[in-house]
């Protein structure tokens, strides 16, 4: 039985002129779970992978594979699995002489390429051509390219990629049953609802940066969640939130009331004879902390060294991302006089000005985008309620950015868009 | 041994796809033509059925003459084999799961080495045979002593085969240093069909060039070769290089452009 090995990421910094497509990513990958790398597109995950598995040199800082650099694995293909995407192959060369090309590079048996090609289910087209297989072969082709070897590490770039919704629940089993034997499975995708159902722990990164690492329970706070009610009557219902000073946005399906049961809020209506109707309780959805984090709007904190001193990301904080040298933003001079913060350099998508990398725009969501600008105006939007939280207008979950004291009111920079930097 | 296995994975990879037997049979039928037509020019006058221009060249060695054209026209394809050797693997992406496999990445390069030398040889006996049989088809024909039981003629045959396992291994360079498939494809046919034929006749008709040309590729490898079509028609041949001292200019070449691939794309990142 292969033995999982511990993946560990230290410090792995990749630039490519100025850009860095991954930035000083601190990470660690344990064996007998399945763990998902998530990011937008452009965030750095192939390249992190690719790093791992000795393709792209790193720039600086190091990735191992149980404590060793994949160039000084003894026996690679044996000890990590890989795929990395679904055109690796000569379109030429059928199936079986594509596997039997490795398995003779790795001295192993002949035979492993029939049994590889059975367990991806392929063995009946084994001596068709590449060049005809559909994507979903190609990356059924690509997963048994990788358990050539019968490794005890598997590394999966956007592995569902073209498969059928079969084929995505027989990859999804798969991937369960190799962590369960204790092997290390590590796989990338850029959506969470991919993957949510099949990883133990989550690793996920933005522009580069671990901005989340831990288990899919940690990333929800459990503290967090709302109320959506509605009534027949909204205009009621609306004055009698005003009434209360009860904080709450008016989507399509009803009022959404940050931390206040149920309960609470049917007695309210109640109480001021308010027929609803609607009325439930919503936790938070992963999708949108998924996308809250990457767009730099929430902070968690086991970003690990690259997490914050202050809980507040810096959207918040317009004269703190752009004081950390970290960021190549040569032409952009701090805040007179703002104080060194050691805070998250995280670019944001909004602040275009600030981070000349082309692939801002690509990475940028909308929805994160806009919630990202909401988060920057608290003192605009609700200049006279300073709160600990304040509503996200495109996603409906709480973000858990509180309103940023230190903000120099008279400061005619501070007043306007943290893109405006001094010249 | 990883080298050993590397070279039967790199020998798996070449003789499990088309590519090498296509190129086999243009290679076969072009130096079967390029030989059969000269037989039958040379062949003619010298018997003197048809009336040449020029002085009568004589029958003695004309069967040489006519099959150096397997290594003289036709060097340009191990050249190409062993240039979409790498290439091939940039086009298709295939250097991923390679290096995967074996992430010493001078280890594969030695591995297409060798089998570059294979491909090389059995492209050299397929030219060969190809020249043998159509011009001393030909040859016979008009009456002209084919020399097919000369030991010249086999020594000839020899060093073409030597030839064409260098060509390989200086495509392979090639491939190496120029990444992209389809510029370096344009760049071999460049070369071979138009720079180097041009240049080396202006070399036979400018006094101190030909000191220069001497040491290009293709005349290196006519040197190697010992005699050539185009030694024959380019007047005064005026200092060709040694038989080994071609032989070690090619592996030159070829060494040359490995180191340099090396150290420069094959160090490259992969994506």
């Amino acid at each position: 039985m292969p033995e999982g090995q511990v993946l560990e990421l230290t410090g792995l910094t990749k630039r490519f002129g100025a850009v860095s497509a991954v930035d000083s990513l601190d990470a660690r990958v344990e064996p007998g779970l399945v763990t998902g790398f998530l990011g937008p597109n452009g965030a750095g995950k192939t390249t992190s992978l690719r790093m791992l598995l000795g393709l792209v040199r790193p720039t600086s800082g190091t990735a191992t594979i149980g404590g060793k650099r994949y160039t000084d694995l003894a026996s690679p293909l044996q000890t990590v699995g890989a795929a990395l995407e679904a055109s690796s192959f000569h379109p030429g060369r059928s199936a079986a002489n594509h596997l039997k090309v490795y398995a003779r590079a790795a001295k192993l048996p002949t035979s492993r390429v029939d049994e590889v090609l059975g367990l991806v289910g392929l063995a009946d087209v084994a001596g068709r051509r590449v060049g005809g297989f559909s994507l979903g072969m190609r990356q059924r082709l690509g997963l048994a390219t990788a358990l050539l070897g019968d490794p005890g590490v598997l590394v999966l770039d956007e592995p569902t990629n073209g498969l059928d919704p079969e084929g995505i629940r027989w990859m999804r089993s798969l991937l369960r049953h190799l962590a369960e034997e204790g092997r290390t499975v590590l796989i990338s995708s850029h959506l969470l609802a991919e993957v949510q159902q099949t990883v133990d722990a989550l690793l996920i990164i933005s522009h580069g940066r671990l901005v989340f690492q831990g288990g899919v329970e940690d990333l929800a706070d459990p503290d967090e969640y709302a109320t959506v009610v509605d009534a027949p009557d909204r205009a009621a219902l609306s004055a009698l939130l005003d009434e209360r000073g009860i904080p709450y946005q008016l989507l399509r399906n009803g009022f959404t009331i940050r931390h206040l049961e149920p309960v609470e809020v049917g007695a309210l209506a109640a109480g001021a004879g308010i027929a609803l109707s609607n009325l439930q309780s919503k936790g938070a959805s992963l999708e949108d902390i998924f996308l809250e984090l990457v767009s730099g709007v929430r902070v968690h904190a086991s970003a690990g060294g690259t997490t914050v001193a202050t809980p507040t990301p810096d959207t918040a904080l317009p004269d703190a991302g752009v004081t950390d040298a970290a960021i190549p933003t040569p032409a952009v001079d701090p805040l007179p006089a703002a104080t060194p913060v050691e805070a998250e350099p995280e670019p944001v998508g909004d602040v275009p000005s600030a981070e000349p990398a082309p692939s801002t725009d690509m990475v940028a969501i909308p929805a994160p985008s806009r919630a990202a600008r909401a988060a920057s105006h608290p003192p605009q939007t609700e200049p006279e309620q300073p709160r600990p939280s304040y509503s996200v207008a495109s996603t409906g979950v709480i973000d858990v950015v509180p309103s940023a004291p230190p903000r120099h009111d008279g400061d005619p920079v501070a007043a306007t868009d943290d893109t405006e930097v001094p010249r | 041994m990883s080298l050993v296995a590397v070279t039967r994975s790199e020998y798996t990879k070449q003789f499990s796809t088309v590519g090498w037997w296509v190129l086999a049979i243009v290679l076969v039928v072009y130096v079967a033509f390029t030989a059969g037509v000269l037989a039958l020019v040379f062949g003619g006058v010298a018997s003197g059925r048809l009336t040449g221009n020029g002085p009568t060249p004589q029958t003695d060695g004309l069967a040489g003459l006519v099959y150096s054209s397997a290594s003289g026209v036709g060097y340009v394809f191990p050249l190409l084999v062993g240039t979409l050797m790498v290439t091939t693997e940039f086009r298709h992406k295939t250097l991923t799961p390679t290096f995967l496999a074996t992430p010493r990445r001078g280890v594969v390069l030695g591995g297409k080495f060798f089998v570059g030398i294979v491909v090389g040889l059995l492209y050299g006996i397929l030219g060969s045979a190809a020249a043998l049989a159509a011009g001393a088809g030909v040859l016979s024909i008009f009456g002209v002593d084919p020399e097919l039981g000369s030991s010249d003629t086999w020594t000839l045959v020899g060093r073409m085969l030597l030839a064409f396992a260098l060509w390989a291994v200086v495509g392979i360079g090639v491939g190496t240093v120029v990444r992209n498939q389809v510029a370096a494809i344009v760049i071999v046919l460049a070369v071979t069909l138009f720079i180097e034929p041009i240049v080396r006749t202006l070399g036979g008709l400018v006094s101190g060039f030909s000191d220069v040309v001497k040491w290009f590729p293709s005349a290196a490898s006519d040197a190697l070769v010992g005699k050539t079509i185009f030694g024959a028609m380019s007047a005064g041949g005026s200092g060709s290089l040694d038989w080994w001292v071609g032989g070690l200019v090619l592996l030159g070449y070829a060494v040359v452009f490995l180191v340099i691939g090396l150290f420069t794309t094959w160090r490259r990142d992969v994506d």
